[in-house]
């Protein structure tokens, strides 16, 4: 059924404000207050102007969960998302190291992994994103996409990329070096 | 407590010293934060020896503060404040950036810096792990440069503190350019690339502290809030307010530096020779040619007014600024007899590079300009540079000087009144009558004559305790018309005004209430704490030293110019009238509490419990 339908979500870079709403968004859904750090939903700014909101890619062969040596990360079956099971997270953050875009990270209270899941479907990141008109976020059926691991890219790639259509080559090299 | 960390950072680059210091509830609940409990701290820690600290010396205090808003508005800015080398009052200067954030996710509420360091240094905080760090890699360095070592070094350092935690963001940063470690007086604190505290000139503050820059990351949450639904309910509707408004989301402030020219005649043109252009080359669209189409905002903010410009091609290929917004289009554009998008974004670059405010770099510029015009200057005066409007190349080349006190570089790097004196008393002529400005700043790019701009007030600037502050605007008594004390509430609660359009401001004591629980009137704001903010600043600005020290009265005037009628456009001979001017500024005294010399009263000041600042206006002989 297409309301059952698997979600993706569609980044265009290029478009980020960098206003950081879906990072309050996030933090609000998943911990019921504004924590930047906290939120699965990063907003990288390693060059001013070029803000790269870094989430899950959703890679088809979830390199995560096969590394974690505990058990914690299993695939919703529903939504296609990771699902974090922060009891059995040890902290090694083998994960990160395994991701292609090294997009988890630790949550800075628990200390146990955070990976966005969608918010089981309905990411309320995007939702904001999209009432904002900024449409740097947008969900796409997962089919849309034929492969996500190829778009998977760590903060620092996906800057350079985007600095490059942005701010073009030599001012890329005067910021990054 | 809540909607505050509830502690400051106190830091001594002399000794080294850093500790933690809680600010009494009593004064957060009558100060709020940011400009305001700028004024209190200040106030109680150099109130009695006011005239005598020299704001680029270690005893000037800088004060970096957040407000109990910070974080929760839907558009952040953080105060930095302290004693203004150029007012010698207290001016309390927004920037925008994630900076507030950060430093309320670490713990603080803000930070005071006194003393000076032996060596360049920057401060870097990660919660509560901070260490003055060596900087001298990175002194001299302009924007780009220095932020590229700034954040690379930061980010090492965090995933340092926190080994497993995966990809580090970046921190936040408030630093300075060369105009500001050479101690300008019209430095600014600068964010990003282009986002600036300018006004106040607490660049040169930091670099008179040999302190680069102020790095901060918190891992925390922002602090619990009072009545978390509540918050949220109202900071929604802020934000849809934000998103209804389509022309100022489009455009933002960009729109201006066409618009304040061609149809309100309030835009300084070629140093406020005129404030009439009508060049259709620099309307919004042709801005927009060279514009990369991205809205451009920060932290929370539903707004994103800024927009990124970049050149990518051409003569000044690789120039990179925010829009420019209205007072760059102006002072670095127009002002400077530029009509062409592409040299305005150019020297709007090469100004946020140096780290030079917009304002009163390109206040300074134009003078000289004008100076050179009028053949007061020569080129032998100016190092062999030929100084023509319009000229991007020149402006910048001069630009570069100034932050370098080179050459005349040194003179103008004092600013705009201190300028025209020091270079009056070497060509022997009075050069104050081409000085526009108030009380030692450079006016924002707002004229008052033609009356159509909406700063439009003969006194907007000539009764405003942060003087030639257009965010800080004093206006003619009328029924629910607060003047200045309406500009507290946003630089005390530490939120922009950009993105605050749409509430009124029982709404915003509302949204403070539902943060920190306590309840405030709308009397009890401006009847009692907005005002007593305001006799501070007042007093701060009176007592002045130890350059320069106001008349009362005799100094709250408009700059010569602006009493000239407008010489061109559509409301040419406009002018302002004396009388009226002086009567709307005597009945604005008496409603903010001051006797007819724009001294506060011993009534208001000790129904404000001001007996301390009753004291020293009287050792100082402002009252009797």
């Amino acid at each position: 059924m297409a309301g059952e339908e698997r979600v993706w979500i569609r980044r265009n870079y290029e478009k980020c404000s960098g206003c950081r709403r879906c990072e309050i968004a996030c933090s609000l859904h998943h911990e019921g207050r504004i924590w930047p750090e906290a939120s699965r939903i990063r907003v990288f700014m390693l060059i001013p102007g070029v803000e790269i909101p870094h989430l899950c890619f959703q890679c088809e062969d979830y390199p995560c969960v096969k590394t974690c040596p505990a058990g914690a990360l299993l695939v919703n079956s529903r939504t296609g998302a990771v699902e974090a099971d922060i009891s059995k997270c040890t902290g090694c953050s083998l994960c990160v190291d395994a991701c292609p875009g090294r997009v988890p990270h630790l949550h800075p209270g628990s200390k146990s992994i955070v990976i966005c899941n969608l918010c089981g479907g309905d990411p309320a990141c995007v939702k904001e994103c999209v009432k904002g008109r900024w449409s740097a976020l947008e969900l796409a059926p997962i089919g849309s996409v034929a492969s996500r691991r190829t778009l998977a890219k760590t903060p620092m790639e996906l800057t350079r990329e985007t600095a490059l259509k942005i701010l073009g080559e030599e001012v890329l090299k005067e910021a990054l070096g | 407590m809540k909607g505050y960390a509830g502690k400051l950072l106190d830091v001594d680059l002399s000794s080294g010293s850093i500790r933690e210091t809680r600010v009494p509830e009593e004064d957060l609940k009558n100060y709020v934060g940011g400009r305001g409990l700028a004024a209190k701290i200040a106030w109680d820690r150099l109130g009695a020896k006011w005239e005598n600290v020299d704001p680029l010396g270690p005893e000037n205090i800088l004060l970096v503060l957040t407000g109990p808003l910070t974080g929760y508005y839907p558009g952040t800015k953080v105060c930095v404040s302290g004693k203004s080398p150029q007012s010698n009052g207290l001016v309390g200067s927004t920037v925008a950036g994630e900076f507030g954030v950060d430093l309320k996710c670490a713990g603080y509420d803000g930070i005071t810096v006194t003393g000076r360091a032996e060596k360049p240094c920057y401060l870097f905080i990660c919660d509560n792990h901070v260490e003055i760090k060596d900087a001298s890699q990175v002194w001299g360095a302009a924007a780009r440069e220095a932020l590229r070592y700034l954040i690379g070094e930061s980010r090492r350092k965090v995933s340092r503190i926190r080994p497993r935690y995966g990809e580090a963001k970046e921190p936040s940063i408030l630093y300075i350019g060369p105009a500001g470690e050479n101690r300008s007086r019209i430095a600014a604190v600068m964010s990003k690339y282009s986002h600036a505290a300018g006004y106040g000139g607490y660049g040169g503050v930091m670099g008179s502290k040999n302190l680069k820059a102020i790095v901060a990351k918190g891992f925390g949450p922002l602090p619990d809030v009072h009545d978390r639904e509540r918050m949220l309910r109202l900071a929604r509707r802020f934000a849809d307010d934000c998103l209804e408004n389509v022309s100022f989301r489009r455009w933002g402030t960009g729109g201006g530096g066409y618009s304040f020219g061609a149809e309100t005649s309030s835009e300084p043109v070629r140093n406020w020779q005129t404030e009439w252009h009508n060049r259709r080359s620099y309307r919004r669209e042709e801005f927009d040619k060279h514009w990369v189409k991205k809205n451009w905002g920060d932290f929370g903010c539903a707004m994103t007014c800024l927009k990124l410009a970049v050149l990518r091609k051409g003569r000044f290929k690789g120039a990179v600024c925010d829009n420019p917004d209205y007072e760059l289009e102006a002072y670095v554009g127009t002002n400077l007899g530029i009509f062409r998008p592409e040299h305005n974004i150019y020297v709007s670059y090469v100004i946020n590079e140096l780290g030079l405010c917009g304002i009163q770099g390109g206040a300074v510029l134009g003078f000289a300009a004008e100076l050179y015009q009028r053949k007061i200057l020569s080129k032998k005066d100016l190092d062999g540079l030929e100084l023509k409007w319009g000229d991007p190349k020149g402006f910048a080349a001069l630009a570069e000087k100034t932050a370098f006190r080179q050459g005349i570089g040194d003179i103008l790097a004092e600013g705009v009144y201190r300028a025209a004196l020091k270079l009056g008393e070497r060509k022997r002529v009075n050069l104050l009558k081409y000085a526009v400005q108030e009380k030692g700043m450079a006016i924002g790019a707002h004229g008052v004559r033609s009356g159509r701009d909406f700063i439009s007030s003969s006194i907007a600037y000539a009764c405003s305790v942060q003087a030639g502050d257009h965010t800080s605007p004093a206006s003619p008594v009328r029924r629910g018309d607060k003047g200045e004390l309406s500009s507290i509430l946003p630089d005390s609660g530490v939120y922009c005004v950009f993105a605050a359009f749409g509430p009124t401001d029982r709404e915003i004591l509302d949204f403070h209430e539902a943060i920190t629980g306590w309840r405030m009137t709308l009397r009890e704001w401006y009847g009692e704490k907005a005002l007593r903010i305001l006799q501070l600043q007042r007093a701060m600005l009176l007592l002045g030293g130890p350059d320069f020290k106001w008349r009362p009265l005799v100094d709250d005037d408009n700059p010569p110019r602006f009493w000239e009628p407008l010489p061109s456009g559509p409301f040419k001979g406009r002018r302002l009238r004396r009388k009226r001017f002086e009567k709307e500024r005597l009945k604005y005294f008496k409603a903010v509490g001051w006797d007819e010399k724009g001294v506060p009263t011993l009534k208001t000041l000790r129904r404000l419990g001001l007996a301390g600042v009753e004291a020293k206006l009287r050792e100082a002989g402002l009252v009797t």
